[in-house]
């Protein structure tokens, strides 16, 4: 597309509408795993330390909780792999350990049931429109 | 600024149309014959089919079958078995399973009964062009969400305040948010372009039964 004789910013726009299209025609065409829309993946820390990435599942918890109650209540930010969690921090009751206790949800020792992903996935939002457009997965933490 | 958004903007439409440009190529080449070679000239060569959606976990790409742990895990058919349809997404239609109170997400991490605090409150946003209006509903938001996480980090709560356009929801801000990730996709246009511009009728769609709007809204006893 180097040299074209349409006016710059009229092109930008038809290549936009262009992009449009396709995703209002809903194909999906980008070559990529089918995992369930809305799955994250957080791999910040588990392929270093030996452990699979644990993968969230949007869908199963917005089905028991609005998103109020991790997003506003326990301060999980909007960002795939931006809230520095970890194990220490789940046993002391923060983020996925505010629930998964043993009291709201089956307790840490159940480690392969978060643990389940393949080795070597990197932090991602499964399914999100940036990953499909780009083709790879959505700019990790540090970016807004 | 602009700039940026604008370099945005062309690189994703540059890699999807190129995309569109290969599969054109494609479709360009001679009809197949009547009995085609099972596997290469598929009806449907890219899109994929009905059946690969909400797939199981164990062959979804991101889940290590060897893992003992994915085996447990429930399968989202088998969740969604019931659930009113949408045409993209988790093909879940989010809105009405709510509304119909096919499922009860607690709005308290402990207390089940505990109810939203719902603000109904429509905001107009007019588009230029042919496409409708985008009429954006507080009610079926805050359902969810809570103020906090909208204003004043993603919108700031003045109508007219904030610049929105498809190319900055594509890229994941503003609407884009949650529009793409976890919310309906972008793909259902008409979900937010919901006001015909002659402003006969339109608007955003029916909610059927909308038991929480019914009752007055509660604060949080906290
Ligand atoms: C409720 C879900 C959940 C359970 C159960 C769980 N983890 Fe984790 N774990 C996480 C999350 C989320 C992270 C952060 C991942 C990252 O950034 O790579 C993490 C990170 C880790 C890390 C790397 C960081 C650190 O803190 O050292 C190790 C090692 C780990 N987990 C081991 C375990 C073991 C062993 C168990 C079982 C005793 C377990 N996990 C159970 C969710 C869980
Ligand atoms: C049970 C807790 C929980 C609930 C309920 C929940 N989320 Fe999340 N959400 C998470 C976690 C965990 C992450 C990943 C955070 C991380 O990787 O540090 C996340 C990430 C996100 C992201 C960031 C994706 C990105 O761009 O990187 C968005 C957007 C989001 N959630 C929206 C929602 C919406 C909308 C709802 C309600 C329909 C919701 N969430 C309900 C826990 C939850
Ligand atoms: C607001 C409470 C809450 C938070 C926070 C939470 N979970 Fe859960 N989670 C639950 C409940 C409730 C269940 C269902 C428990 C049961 O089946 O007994 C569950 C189940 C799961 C399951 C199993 C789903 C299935 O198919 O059965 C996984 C995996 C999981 N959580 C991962 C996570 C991870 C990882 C985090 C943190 C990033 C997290 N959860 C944070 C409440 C929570
Ligand atoms: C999902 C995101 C979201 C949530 C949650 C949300 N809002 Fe808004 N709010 C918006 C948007 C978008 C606008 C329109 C901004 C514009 O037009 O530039 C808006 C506008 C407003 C306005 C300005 C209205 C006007 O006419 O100027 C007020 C006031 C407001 N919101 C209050 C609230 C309150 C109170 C809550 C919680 C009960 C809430 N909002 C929750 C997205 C949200
Ligand atoms: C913080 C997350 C978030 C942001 C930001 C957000 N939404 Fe939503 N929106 C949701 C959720 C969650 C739902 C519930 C339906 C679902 O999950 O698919 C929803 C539902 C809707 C609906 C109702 C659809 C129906 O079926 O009735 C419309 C319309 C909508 N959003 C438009 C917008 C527009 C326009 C913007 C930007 C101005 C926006 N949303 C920003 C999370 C968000
Ligand atoms: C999540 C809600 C949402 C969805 C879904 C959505 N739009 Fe938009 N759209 C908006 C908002 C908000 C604006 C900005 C309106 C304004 O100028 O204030 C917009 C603006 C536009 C514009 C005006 C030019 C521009 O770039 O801003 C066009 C054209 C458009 N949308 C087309 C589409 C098409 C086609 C689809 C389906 C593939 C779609 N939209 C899906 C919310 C949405």
């Amino acid at each position: 597309m180097g040299k074209s004789h349409i006016h710059k910013p009229k092109r930008n726009f038809i290549l936009w509408l262009m992009a449009l299209l396709m995703l209002a025609s809903g194909v999906e065409i980008v070559p990529q795993a089918q995992a369930e829309y809305g799955d994250v993946v957080i791999n910040n820390q588990s392929d270093k330390a030996g452990m699979r990435p644990p993968i969230f599942p949007h869908w199963f918890h917005r089905i028991r909780f609005r998103c109020k109650v991790c997003h506003a209540d326990l301060g999980f930010k909007f960002q795939a792999g931006g809230n520095q969690i970890n194990m220490l921090k789940i046993i002391d009751g923060e983020f996925c350990g505010a629930c998964h206790n043993g009291e709201i949800a089956w307790s840490v020792e159940n480690c392969d049931v978060c643990h389940s992903g393949k080795p070597g996935t990197p932090t991602q939002v499964h399914g999100s429109t940036v990953q499909k457009l780009i083709g790879k997965p959505a700019p990790a933490a540090g970016q807004k | 600024m602009k700039l940026m958004k604008r370099l945005m903007a062309g690189t994703v439409a540059g890699v999807l149309v190129a995309t569109l440009f290969a599969s054109a190529a494609h479709a360009a080449e001679p009809a197949a014959a009547p009995a085609p070679a099972a596997g290469v000239n598929t009806f449907n060569r890219l899109m994929k089919p009905k059946s690969d959606r909400n797939p199981a976990q164990a062959n979804d790409g991101i889940h290590d079958p060897t893992c003992e742990g994915t085996g447990l895990l429930q399968l989202p058919k088998e969740a969604f078995k019931d659930m009113p349809e949408a045409s993209s997404g988790n093909y879940v239609d989010w809105v009405q399973a709510l509304n119909k109170q096919l499922i009860k997400p607690r709005y308290d991490r402990k207390n089940p009964n505990e109810e939203p605090v719902v603000l109904d409150l429509d905001i107009v946003r007019e588009v230029k062009g042919t496409m409708p209006d985008v009429v954006y509903p507080h009610d079926r938001h805050t359902m969810w969400l809570d103020c906090s996480n909208c204003h004043p980090d993603i919108f700031i709560p003045e109508k007219g305040k904030n610049q929105i356009s498809m190319a900055m929801i594509l890229m994941g801000q503003k609407c884009g948010v949650c529009h793409g990730k976890v919310a309906f996709p972008v793909a259902e246009c008409r979900k937010c372009h919901s006001k015909k511009k002659d402003g006969s009728g339109g608007g955003k769609p029916a909610a059927q039964a909308e038991p929480a709007k019914s009752e007055p809204a509660k604060k949080p006893t906290k």
